[in-house]
């Protein structure tokens, strides 16, 4: 049964073309991935890797499952095509990933990084726990000082490997002339090291070592949790970029060539097959269609499409094959400049301070000049420096911000995790507190609110016969109203009529005889009327007058109980797309959303925005199209469903996986709990150091009582982000 | 407190013990998949023997 399934090698085009390529390098085991969003359980994990390995030239086949991935190590002639069949026919969905996308995420050398340093500081903290609890239990003399020194000889080269990304981020910020949150952390890490060492040569009853350890160990622990939840987004997104595949058709010589997007040249002739989108700017010069611009545009209709006529990058193809002659390729097609012109008004976003930033400004000087001050006043009270410096290091150590480093983290990855399962992907460290403040959602019509697909409205309206003439014709297509017209005529019971010769002319329609007639269903101006406002396709009997079929956009799941959900939660919720006054009004009316805009240029969205954005609102911004971009990059916050093109996806914090909208109006609550849990983590770190800091001022804090007052903090931050649902 | 002399070495010891143990688990990738992992432990594949 699979033998059937080898490619042989006059099926597959790129094949056919290998030979004439000169000086082919040896082929050498290929690395396919596949995303698997089907699968769950064990079962499924056996399945798959069984079916995989069955299949011929498959060498090792693996299923992550915490990624949805399969990783396929087979031979060279085998590609990933061959294989998603084979999954298809096991009862799972996949899909190819672009291996190059991944490459990147594969090594994840910063991730074991910080986990190393982590693991590091968490064992020499254990042993010289161990040690400190002797000490404090009664431990004296000689035996105090050994212990002493055995914790000193272990605690300095851990603190020395693991506390690098401290000291790194301290450094650079000092270099700068700049204050953050790393560089008390490094002075009191210092300061506690120098004085217990001095302690401990003149034989003293107080060492931190095990502080200054602990403290390192809760301090990487937040860093890592904060890293974990940014690579998992990172990953996530990779994934989606890798889910297109970024492949166009060569014709060279009449050989068609499948390659890579990035090969292609300005003047390369580039074969576009229906349902294909546009890889580059060009210029049509062989074959009729019609092309859909909404991606770019925002207009449902589709343009007619002839030679001469100059396309851009992100169209998609329709209903005949075209050949395009290369006019811009890469990072000069009119789809990059877009993305140019977010990553410009994206640096405008950045100026937004996260909750962690502004507390970390009122904190780092706060902190030095209160352990300056107690270290003037008791040198000033003893003329001891040594006493001086001990309090001084007692109050750093007291006052670092273990369970500020906590707070966020913790909470923005519980967070996160959560709304991952929703089919939320977070992509910005800041999207969720921006979302918490949001009080205006703007949405863009198609794609968002819409799904794209039209939907037959007047069937009701035609003769039976028509019809059974229409759905005959209609299945001869696979254009997106003939489609709507079959998947609606065959829901209301009908059968397809008997006609003859059915021949599509791509860009115009299909024809055919019927009862001797000669019977068209196609554009306006193809069957003789006058194209409608809306979008409608005609059919023509014999001589009879066109009769319209009339199509409207289909909702996208959920978006009536979003834009009911956002309203009832007391948020403005505006349209603004870039089609036509009588659509985005139905739409508008439809969902009851009282403020609309329609045939908005990308500018004037963007210009919409910003001016909501001026009168003091937050928005929130929900686009799927390239024209979107400027105003997703200038919302306070933006979202951007996963059928979004790439660069809309690029511009936005937020990513919903799947189809349905409704995720939106929960994360909106999330995002406020989620912040309103943050600040409790900062008052329960303030109140801990309100109570700890006057003892440490006045020296009656023991390396006992600042151990135990770290840990309690640092534990309490975490159990609270744990607390949100 | 002779006790200590072997005693400190003994605890040394094992948290070095415990920290090579967790560095290799980190450099043979035993964290790429915990979902994955804690669910082919339920499977029956390869029981009797080793994955080649």
């Amino acid at each position: 049964m699979t033998a059937q399934l080898r490619p042989s090698p006059a099926a597959c085009p790129a094949c056919v073309a290998v030979p004439a390529q000169p000086a082919r390098p040896v082929p050498e085991d290929v690395q396919i991935a596949l995303s698997l969003p089907g699968i769950h359980c064990s079962a499924c994990i056996s399945t798959v890797e069984r079916a995989l390995q069955a299949h011929p030239g498959v060498e090792d086949a693996r299923v992550n499952l915490t990624l949805k991935r399969a990783l396929i190590k087979a031979g060279p002639e085998l590609r990933a095509a061959d294989l998603i069949p084979v999954l298809e026919r096991v009862g799972y969905e996949a899909h190819e990933l672009d291996p190059g996308t991944l490459n990147a995420t594969r090594t994840d050398r910063a991730g074991r990084d910080l986990l190393m340093r982590l693991a590091v500081a968490g064992f020499a903290s254990m042993n010289v726990m161990l040690l400190s609890v002797s000490v404090w239990s009664g431990a004296s003399d000689a035996t105090r000082d050994m212990f002493h020194w055995i914790s000193a000889a272990i605690a300095m080269p851990a603190i020395a490997f693991s506390g690098q990304p401290f000291f790194v981020s301290a450094w650079g910020a000092l270099k700068a002339k700049r204050l953050n949150m790393d560089v008390p952390i490094v002075l009191a890490i210092v300061l506690a090291l120098v004085t217990s060492l001095w302690e401990t040569s003149l034989s003293g009853e107080h060492a931190y070592f095990d502080a200054a350890l602990t403290l390192t160990f809760f301090l990487l622990a937040g860093r890592y949790l904060d890293y974990r939840t940014r690579a998992v987004a990172r990953s996530a997104a990779e994934e989606l970029a890798a889910l297109e595949v970024p492949r166009a058709i060569r014709l060279q010589d009449g050989v068609e060539t499948e390659v890579a997007v990035a090969q292609l040249a300005v003047g390369d002739l580039i074969l576009v097959r229906p349902g294909g989108r546009m890889p580059v700017d060009g210029e049509i010069v062989e074959g009729r269609s019609e092309l859909d611009r909404s991606l770019l545009t925002g207009e449902t209709l589709p343009i007619f499409a002839e030679p001469g006529l100059v396309v851009s990058a992100g169209e998609v193809n329709l209903t005949g094959p075209l050949v395009i002659r290369a006019s811009a390729v890469g990072q000069d097609t009119s789809l990059h400049r877009m993305a140019d012109l977010v990553a410009i008004a994206e640096s405008g976003r950045s100026r937004y301070t996260s909750l962690a930033d502004s507390a970390a400004k009122l904190y780092a000087p706060g902190v030095h000049i209160l352990s300056a001050l107690s270290f003037v006043g008791w040198y000033l009270y003893s003329w001891d420096v040594r006493t001086a410096l001990n309090i001084a290091a007692a109050v750093l150590i007291i006052t670092c911000p273990c369970a500020l480093g906590l707070a966020v983290p913790a909470v923005t990855t519980a967070a996160s995790g959560r709304l991952f399962k929703r089919g939320m992907l977070i992509k910005h460290a800041t999207a969720l507190e921006r979302l918490a403040e949001v009080d205006t959602v703007v949405f863009d019509k198609t794609g968002t609110l819409t799904a794209g697909t039209p939907e037959l409205t007047n069937l009701g309206d035609h003769r039976r016969a028509d019809m059974e003439v229409a759905l005959a014709l209609a299945e001869a297509s696979s254009h997106p109203l003939s489609v709507a017209i079959t998947r609606a005529a065959r829901a209301a019971g009908l059968h397809p009529a008997r006609i003859d010769d059915v021949t599509e002319v791509p860009g115009f329609g299909t024809e055919g005889i019927w009862q001797g007639q000669r019977v068209r269903l196609g554009r306006a101006a193809w069957v003789g009327a006058e194209q409608a406002a809306q979008t409608s396709a005609w059919l023509a009997v014999g001589d009879r007058a066109p009769v319209a079929f009339l199509f409207s956009d289909a909702l996208r799941q959920g978006a009536e109980e979003t834009v009911s959900g956002l309203k009832a939660a007391g948020k403005e919720v505006l349209l603004i797309s870039g089609d036509t006054t009588g659509a985005v009004e139905a739409l508008a009316r439809r969902l009851g959303i009282e403020t609309w805009m329609a045939e908005a240029l990308p500018q004037d969205k963007a210009d919409r925005v910003q001016a909501l954005a001026n009168a003091g609102k937050r928005v929130l911004m929900v686009g799927d199209g390239l024209n979107d971009t400027a105003a997703l990059a200038a919302a306070h916050v933006s979202i951007s469903p996963a059928s979004a093109l790439d660069a809309a996806r690029v511009a936005s914090d937020i990513v919903l996986l799947g189809t349905d909208l409704s995720p939106i109006a929960g994360a909106c609550d999330t995002a406020v709990r989620a912040t309103r849990r943050i600040r409790e983590n900062f008052r329960i770190a303030t109140v801990y150091n309100v109570i700890a800091v006057p003892l440490a001022v006045v020296g009656l804090c023991s390396p006992l009582i600042a151990a135990l007052a770290m840990s309690t903090s640092s534990i309490t931050v975490s159990l609270n982000a744990l607390r949100l649902r | 407190m002779e006790v200590l002399t072997i005693l400190i070495p003994i605890s040394l010891i094992l948290g070095a013990v415990g920290l090579l143990a967790f560095v290799y688990t980190v450099r043979s990738d035993q964290y790429d998949d915990p979902e994955g992992d804690a669910r082919r432990i339920l499977s029956g594949d390869w029981d009797d023997k080793p994955k080649p």
